[in-house]
């Protein structure tokens, strides 16, 4: 066995070795021929007799040479590599065909390689974690919101009575002001319960992690810091190990530094991390809800059985607690498809838009091979006359289409790796924070293993195209003359279906853009409830002992309001605790004195919004008045509304005056509506307005708030000015995302998730629809071409020009109402599939099909107009003639 | 097993038993000992032995060296490596044991 291999490794080897071993053969031979010579004549030959007898007893000199070559190296590749060769030259003869088959292919390759390249990141690569498919994200659920966040309280009982999770831990999204010799700096950071590194299988690069101690309430607070902290904030040194750091004004000491590819996607890229111990603020309280869970199941245990458990545990702690767990349910999902994240639906829908588009790309370079095949009839046939078997040529029209799909491919992997990372780069730094797999995407199996699925794909249906062809006509009669006319019947039928089929992929991706795009557009004139121009925003928070208590925090608001007032241009300044057009969250359950209440969690929307927030931002005044700056801590306590709450809660009654409080109406939670704003956009442009309540700031305040400030100049220009004031207010004040409303409103996830899938899918639409008008043009050219006798003939009769022309513009008509209208009834299906990505776009828009039909007719006509013409300048006697 | 194949194996190892026997030789000199162990009962083309010497020297059973013929001819030498006698002593016995098989077989049944 080894000694063959040798063998064919020699033999391999000698393919690429080429002449010298050819000249060694020949002179051995040579050698062998004179030896014996020297022995005939020697037994008294003559010399010509001598030489005779010797090559007659040698055998054919060629057959020796032959054999010899065949035993050398391996036949079979040297035909290849004759079939390379030939293919190659082929293609060099028509250089335009060439081309325009490689780019096209190209295209193709290079788009599809880019979306698999994300999928792959986003979607297929294990999470770099310990048996990462063992993981799972473990959360409550809501009617409202399915994946609801994890009270502490339910966590530690569920943790307690679980029995199919071998590691159960908790998480949550936070941030710190670190104190720096330059004053206060906003860190981002993850609270996690102590065994959040250990379930996950990740052990610190420098340093340990948390031990159970430490993550018990009363225990000195520790921090973790990730690779990039410990590179921006300490130089990379590791004698910070141990040390003490000041996170919102409290000692933390550095225990471990994480390996720099660590990631957590579903906590986005958190600079440190760092044990719950005392719960904080309303943790204490079961209805507080502010974690994910993060578990590894027990081995033998599924995912559905963890999920049924946890659901009888969610069930019998709602029975138990029925004020606080009403409606809390239980899911259980791989970890994998939390930290992929909302990317799924969009990468699944560009997947399936590269697809198509690599389809698109093959059907129109084996059209354009069809037509070479048409017009290498001759040659073919004369080949198949003096003995090429089927086989043989099918071998050899694999090669070309082989040598087209590699050329292509090695051309589009090359643009991909340039498009890859420009893509990458022009994704936002919020989203890209939380997508932390992308920032390490890089060249993986599975995306080879997907490369040579395509190749091979691709190379079968170009090699097969040319096969079809051949079988269906007998090539023999090719060598007699004029007989090309059946032949070029069969094409054009084919031909003509692939340009149907083309047509009807291009409308669809067309009335997906059209779609998309127009959600886009609906989305970016989403009604705001405000008026975003002119809006500078900046968020801070203060810390320190300077900043304890409602006081110190209202004359905080205070001092701010009238520092940055100063600022020239100007001209309001408000605040709020969540800038809007961010999320719906940050919510409280109410309930209203004097209607009927069973304890159900009426949701809405809480805000601590300054006197002068809503005169800031321009948000109409429904009802009632405003907050005044005197609605303070010495007055009676009141709040705003906005319609939806009104809507909800108050369909039939005057809102104002009402009184509402919390679940179990303890006196000091109960304040009066005063007022009725309009709906202010709260959450993110594609989400639904949800009730919401207004707190007046003097009444209800926070040392964190969000400071919006209109402006009469161009409002980015003011941002420098509103950062450095607000820090000169106080060394333990840190500000964090200076930003204009508009352009915050821009970068919003659902802006950006919008507006990037309908460029992306536009610009597939457009290569579709370029393609398909390509392939349609020529089915048209080919079909004038072919029918060149036919049209000599019929204005040798007499017809009109125009009526020749009309043939053509008839056919191209033709085709282009078949692809369009079966295009439309599939386009409507696939919009309804994918309505989760619309917004207030019907997948039937009418507008949108409207206008993707005529554009796709326009161009089928312009496609047609260049052969029309041609056919209408037929010069009968030359047509004639030249049969 | 196909006749070539027979006649393969057979070729092989009559180029190695003459190389044992004869020590370094060229291409001619072995088909012309061949054919006259053979006793003039095999009439081969010379030809032929070129890629069963090849393929020989592939499997490193042979190598190969340019040298000078008796009557100074410049010509290939090939001659055995320590493969190539351990694989002669292994064929020459399979051998045997297979023609003694086969002649059994084909002796009148008296004599067995």
């Amino acid at each position: 066995m080894m000694r063959r291999v040798r063998a064919w490794m020699l033999r391999v080897r000698d393919l690429f070795g080429g002449r010298p071993a050819e000249a060694d053969f020949n002179a051995e031979l040579e050698s062998h021929l004179q030896l014996h010579i020297d022995d005939n004549l020697r037994a008294g030959m003559s010399p010509a007799e001598a030489r005779r007898h010797a090559s007659i007893t040698l055998g054919g000199i060629e057959g020796v040479r032959e054999a010899h070559r065949d035993r050398r190296r391996l036949p079979l590749i040297d035909v290849l590599r004759r079939d390379v060769r030939f293919a190659s030259r082929q293609l060099r003869r028509s250089p335009g065909f060439a081309a325009a088959a490689i780019l096209v292919l190209a295209l193709g390759m290079a788009s599809t390689v880019t979306i698999l390249a994300f999928v792959d990141a986003a979607l297929l690569r294990p999470l770099p974690y310990q048996q990462p498919t063992r993981l799972v994200d473990v959360t409550e659920s809501v009617k409202q919101i399915p994946r609801d966040n994890l009270s502490y309280q339910d966590y530690l009982d569920w943790k307690r009575m679980n029995t199919v999770f071998a590691a159960f831990d908790a998480y949550t999204g936070s941030g710190f002001m670190m104190n720096t010799p330059s004053g206060a700096r906003p860190v981002t950071a993850v609270r996690v319960t102590a065994g959040f590194f250990r379930t996950l299988g990740i052990t610190p690069a420098i340093g340990r992690d948390f031990r159970d101690e430490e993550g018990q309430p009363g225990a000195a607070e520790t921090v973790v810091l990730s690779h990039v902290a410990w590179q921006k904030y300490f130089g990379g040194q590791a004698s910070i190990l141990g040390q003490t750091i000041t996170l919102d004004s409290a000692p933390h000491q550095v225990i471990g530094i994480l390996p720099p590819q660590f990631e957590f996607a579903p906590a986005g890229t958190a600079e440190m991390w760092t044990p719950i111990t005392t719960p904080r603020g309303c943790e204490q309280r079961r209805s507080c809800h502010n974690l994910y869970g993060v578990a590894r199941l027990k081995d033998g245990v599924s995912i559905e059985a963890a999920r049924a458990e946890l659901v009888g545990i969610a069930a019998r702690l709602e029975q138990q607690y029925p004020d606080s767990n009403r409606g809390q349910g239980a899911v259980v999902a791989p970890l994998s498809e939390v930290a992929a994240g909302n990317v799924r639906p969009a990468l699944l829908l560009l997947l399936g838009g590269v697809v198509l588009l690599q389809v698109i790309a093959c059907l129109n370079v084996s059209s354009l091979l069809l037509v070479r095949t048409d017009s290498r009839q001759r040659e073919l046939a004369v080949r198949r006359a003096i003995g090429a078997s089927r086989s043989r040529l099918a071998a050899q029209f694999t090669v070309e289409a082989l040598v087209l799909v590699i050329s292509g491919t090695a051309l589009g992997l090359v643009a991909a790796w340039f498009v890859v990372p420009a893509l990458v780069h022009l994704i936002p730094a919020d989203l890209i924070n939380r997508m932390p797999y992308l920032q390490s995407m890089d060249v993986s199996g599975r995306l080879i293993a997907g490369v040579a699925g395509i190749v091979t794909l691709s190379t079968l249906v170009l090699a097969v195209t040319p096969l079809v062809r051949l079988s269906r006509s007998d090539a023999i009669f090719s060598l007699a003359e004029g007989s090309r006319g059946s032949s070029g019947r069969t094409w054009r039928r084919l031909g003509a279906r692939l340009v149907v089929v083309e047509l009807i992929i291009a409308v669809v991706l067309l009335v997906g853009a059209g779609l998309l795009g127009r959600s886009a557009y609906r989305l970016m004139h989403a009604e705001l409830g405000f008026e975003p121009t002119g809006l500078a925003s900046i968020r801070l928070a203060a810390f320190g002992p300077r900043f304890e208590g409602h006081a110190a925090a209202v004359g905080l608001s205070r001092t701010i309001a009238e520092q940055v007032g100063r600022i020239p241009g100007v001209t309001a300044v408000g605040h709020t605790s969540v800038r809007p057009v961010s999320f719906n969250g940050n919510t409280t359950w109410i309930r209203i004195v004097g209607q009927p209440f069973n304890g159900e969690h009426n949701e809405v929307n809480y805000r601590q919004v300054s006197a002068s927030y809503f005169e800031t931002l321009k948000v109409q005044q429904i009802r009632g008045r405003r907050f005044a700056d005197a609605d303070d801590a010495a007055h009676p306590r009141v709040v705003m509304i906005n319609q939806a709450l009104q809507r909800r809660y108050f369909p039939n009654e005057d809102p104002i005056g009402q009184r509402i409080g919390n679940t179990g109406l303890t006196p000091d939670s109960i304040v009066e509506v005063v007022g009725v704003v309009a709906d202010l956009r709260e959450g993110g442009l594609d989400d639904e307005i949800w009730p919401a309540v207004y707190y007046p700031f003097n009444q209800d305040s926070d040392t964190s708030m969000a400071l919006i400030v209109r402006t009469a100049v161009p409002p980015a220009s003011i941002l420098p000015a509103l950062d450095s004031i607000i820090r000169g207010i106080d060394p333990n004040i840190g500000t964090m995302s200076p930003t204009t409303i508009e352009d915050y409103i821009d970068a919003s996830p659902s802006a950006y998730m919008h507006r990037s899938t309908a460029w992306l899918v536009a610009a597939f639409a457009g290569a579709a629809w370029a393609l398909g008008v390509i392939g349609l043009y020529g089915v048209l050219a080919y079909l004038v071409s072919q029918r060149t006798r036919e049209i000599g003939v019929r204005l040798a009769l007499g017809a009109e020009r125009h009526t020749v022309a009309g043939m053509v513009v008839r056919e191209a008509g033709k085709l282009a109402v078949a692809g369009v209208g079966v295009g439309m009834l599939l386009a409507v299906g696939i919009a309804t599939l994918m309505r989760a990505l619309l917004f207030s776009t019907a997948p039937w828009d009418a507008p949108t099909l409207a206008v993707v039909a005529v554009v796709l007719v326009c161009s089928a006509l312009a496609a047609s107009y260049v052969p029309a013409r041609r056919a209408a300048a037929v010069n009968p006697i030359d047509a004639l003639r030249a049969e | 097993m196909s006749k070539t194949d027979i006649w393969q194996g057979t070729l092989a190892l009559m180029i190695l038993k003459t190389l044992e026997s004869l020590g370094p030789l060229h291409g001619y000199g072995i088909a012309r000992r061949i054919e006259q162990t053979s006793g003039g009962l095999l009439s081969l083309n010379y030809g032929t032995l070129y890629p069963a010497l090849l393929r020989l020297e592939q499997e490193g059973y042979i190598r190969s060296e340019w040298g000078s013929s008796e009557n100074n001819r410049k010509a290939k030498f090939y001659e055995l490596t320590r493969a190539g006698r351990k694989q002669v002593s292994r064929e020459t016995s399979e051998w045997v044991t297979t023609t003694e098989i086969l002649a059994r077989f084909l002796s009148p049944k008296g004599e067995a």
